[in-house]
């Protein structure tokens, strides 16, 4: 960022300076707002003081109850008067601009509406006075920096029009005093808007720290949405292969089957071609089985984990001590991660640990769920390489997981990962 | 033989249907869901129904709840299911509710037309068909109690009798011969402490005893 030279800064302020007037506007404008919270408060007062007690408190409690039913449109209007003059724009708060009208009444407990009060009752009525002193400045330098002239301008019989003397010096200084009281308006304007837009953005806006809360409640809230849509769509395509290619290929092979049991007197050749269709159409089928199944299995919904993991522990060639405790169950999608989470790393155990046997627990704590997979083989498994490994943290850390994996060369591996039951 | 076939696949159904009635039997009657294959059993009384697992209304196992409702209401029945995958859980509940006339196989054994009219037959004739992966899940699952001092010999023999093959089939299986077989499966009937009693019985216990292992 370029320096800006006093000088620079200077013009940027000068009284004819488009943002000395903007300032002034802005701070000018502010002021009937800003005292408006206590004219609400004491509207009443000046034609009506009842002097016994209950009536006094009864009007008190009128006027508080009014001011605090003010204080959304003068808020809002308060916001605006940024936005338009300054193009500052200050959120709404959900907790106080939302539903009915008197619902600010009993808001009384938020910290919303007291910040809100702070800004109109305190904060408010002392930036209005650094207006006031701002249009003062303004209008009485402009003022005394015409009395230098006082003596041409005005009729002789005026007690100033005497240019002679003492006095002519005094207009003088007066003069000077005028033009550096213009000179120093657009400052005072500056400031006063400055502090103005600070403590306009710190009440009447959201606060920070509730803002980013309530920022990182969305956020966790549209991930969830979206691991659960992809979830829901691999459930779709898992459905849409079962009952589509899944159905025409075992009717293919079924045909095929009983066209090679059937058929006499078929050419050597044309039955050397059936045969090889129906066992490749068979082959087919196994691959397809295999591919729907890492999808998401349908037994998974059914039974849950353990009647859904037992089924792969008994698909991989190794001996697998299988330890399912999941009760209550937990969320679908997080089954979904827990169980392509098991059946990846049995897979990756399978491929390279060269195992014998492999511990698989899966245990729910509370909340969380604990997943360990732990074999005997060779060890070495270096997540930055295998794709495998990879994939399986990504998608342990889009349900809020942690993924953790010890592999020393030489073995033993074991993967140990931690889930959430709920999203 | 008459049988029901419930397969909510237009294109499969049809398919069985032209194996079943090419093959000889009778096809009573064809549905597509699981409380018209209940009322077809009802009406027809068949000799064994084909149920495929997955069917409407909620696409999840279907058949299987309704295959434990056929055991309950129509014992008689035999029933032979299909399924895209095969679960042990299934096959247990299944078979925790008797093992007569009862077979659970992947729907791409249909494609083997001999071997699955087989398994077809020996279902109806009151024997058990359970596809050789359902098998493989429940002898890896596991490891403890009697079943642990079986040979891995026994343990294959012991699954081919769970997937409903006699002494022969055994034999022909593993290639070896049948007085090895009867060898082996009495060792097994031995170390799983099985009664004496007529032998179909024990070979049923047994089978029982290998599926009870996992509970």
């Amino acid at each position: 960022m370029a320096s800006i030279s006093p000088a620079q800064r200077a013009l940027a302020h000068a009284p004819w300076s488009p943002t000395a007037w903007r300032d002034t506007t802005f701070v000018a404008s502010g002021v009937p707002l800003q005292f408006a919270g206590w004219a609400v408060l004491c509207a009443v007062w000046p034609f009506w003081a009842p002097v016994d007690v209950t009536p006094i408190l009864l009007v008190l409690a009128g006027s508080c109850a009014l001011t605090l039913r003010a204080l959304r449109p003068l808020t809002r209007w308060q916001r605006e008067r940024c936005w338009a003059m300054l193009g500052l724009y200050i959120p709404p708060m959900p907790g106080f601009d939302d539903g009915p009208a008197w619902r600010v009444l009993r808001g009384l407990r938020t910290p919303e509406v007291w910040r809100v009060l702070r800004y109109h009752l305190v904060v408010g009525p002392l930036l209005a006075f650094g207006g006031l002193a701002a249009i003062g400045a303004w209008a009485g330098g402009a003022i005394l920096a015409c009395s230098a002239a006082f003596p041409w301008v005005l009729p002789a019989s005026s007690g100033l029009s005497s240019a002679a003397g003492p006095r002519a010096i005094q207009l003088a200084v007066l003069s000077v005093v005028g033009v550096l009281l213009v000179i120093a308006a657009p400052w005072i304007a500056a400031g006063v808007r400055h502090l103005d837009t600070r403590a306009a953005v710190a009440l009447l806006g959201p606060d920070r720290a509730e803002e980013l809360e309530r920022r990182v409640e969305d956020l966790a809230e549209k991930r969830a949405s979206v691991v659960d849509a992809a979830d829901l769509e691999r459930r779709r395509i898992e459905r849409d292969l079962h009952d589509g290619a899944q159905q025409r290929l075992v009717s293919l092979a079924l045909n095929l089957g009983l066209a090679r049991e059937t058929l006499t007197g078929v050419p050597d050749e044309a039955m050397q071609v059936i045969v090889e269709a129906h066992e490749e159409a068979k082959e087919a089928l196994t691959e397809l089985r295999n591919l729907i199944r890492g999808l998401h299995p349908a037994v998974l919904e059914d039974r849950g984990l353990d009647a859904a993991l037992s089924g792969i522990a008994a698909r991989v060639p190794l001996e697998v001590r299988l330890r399912v405790e999941v009760e209550p169950r937990a969320a679908s999608t997080v089954e979904a991660v827990a169980y392509f989470v098991v059946s990846e790393a049995l897979t990756n155990v399978a491929k390279h640990a060269k195992a014998s046997a492999v511990d698989v627990a899966v245990l729910r704590r509370g909340d969380r769920l604990l997943l360990t997979v732990a074999d005997d083989g060779v060890g070495g498994a270096n997540p930055a390489e295998g794709t495998g490994l990879t994939g399986l943290a990504r998608r342990v850390r889009s349900v809020d997981g942690t993924f953790r994996i010890t592999s020393p060369a030489g073995g033993p591996t074991t993967v140990t990962v931690e889930l959430p039951c709920a999203l | 033989m008459r049988i029901v076939i419930a397969e909510d696949s237009v294109l499969l159904r049809a398919g069985l249907i032209k194996l079943l009635e090419t093959s000889g039997f009778e096809v009573a009657a064809a549905v597509g869901e699981a409380e018209g294959l209940l009322a077809a059993v009802r009406e027809h009384r068949p000799d064994a129904a084909i149920v495929d697992v997955r069917m409407p209304p909620g696409f999840t196992d279907e058949g299987v709840r309704a295959a434990l409702v056929m055991r309950r209401e129509t014992p008689e029945v035999a029933v032979l299911l299909l399924s895209q995958y095969v679960e042990e859980r299934y096959a247990a509940d299944l078979l925790a509710a008797g093992t007569t006339g009862i077979g659970y196989l992947l729907k791409d054994r249909v494609a083997d037309v001999s071997v699955f009219l087989d398994a077809l037959r020996r279902v109806a004739a009151g024997g058990t068909a359970l596809d050789p992966e359902v098998v493989s899940q429940l002898l890896l699952r596991r490891h403890s109690d009697p079943l642990d001092r079986l040979t891995p010999r026994e343990k294959e023999v012991l699954g081919l009798m769970a997937e409903g093959r006699s002494n022969a089939g055994i034999a022909a299986a593993l290639v070896v011969s049948e007085s090895a077989v009867a060898k082996h499966i009495n060792n097994i009937f031995a170390k799983l402490d099985l009664p004496h009693a007529e032998g179909d019985h024990r070979r049923v216990l047994a089978v029982l005893r290998f599926l009870d292992g996992e509970t």
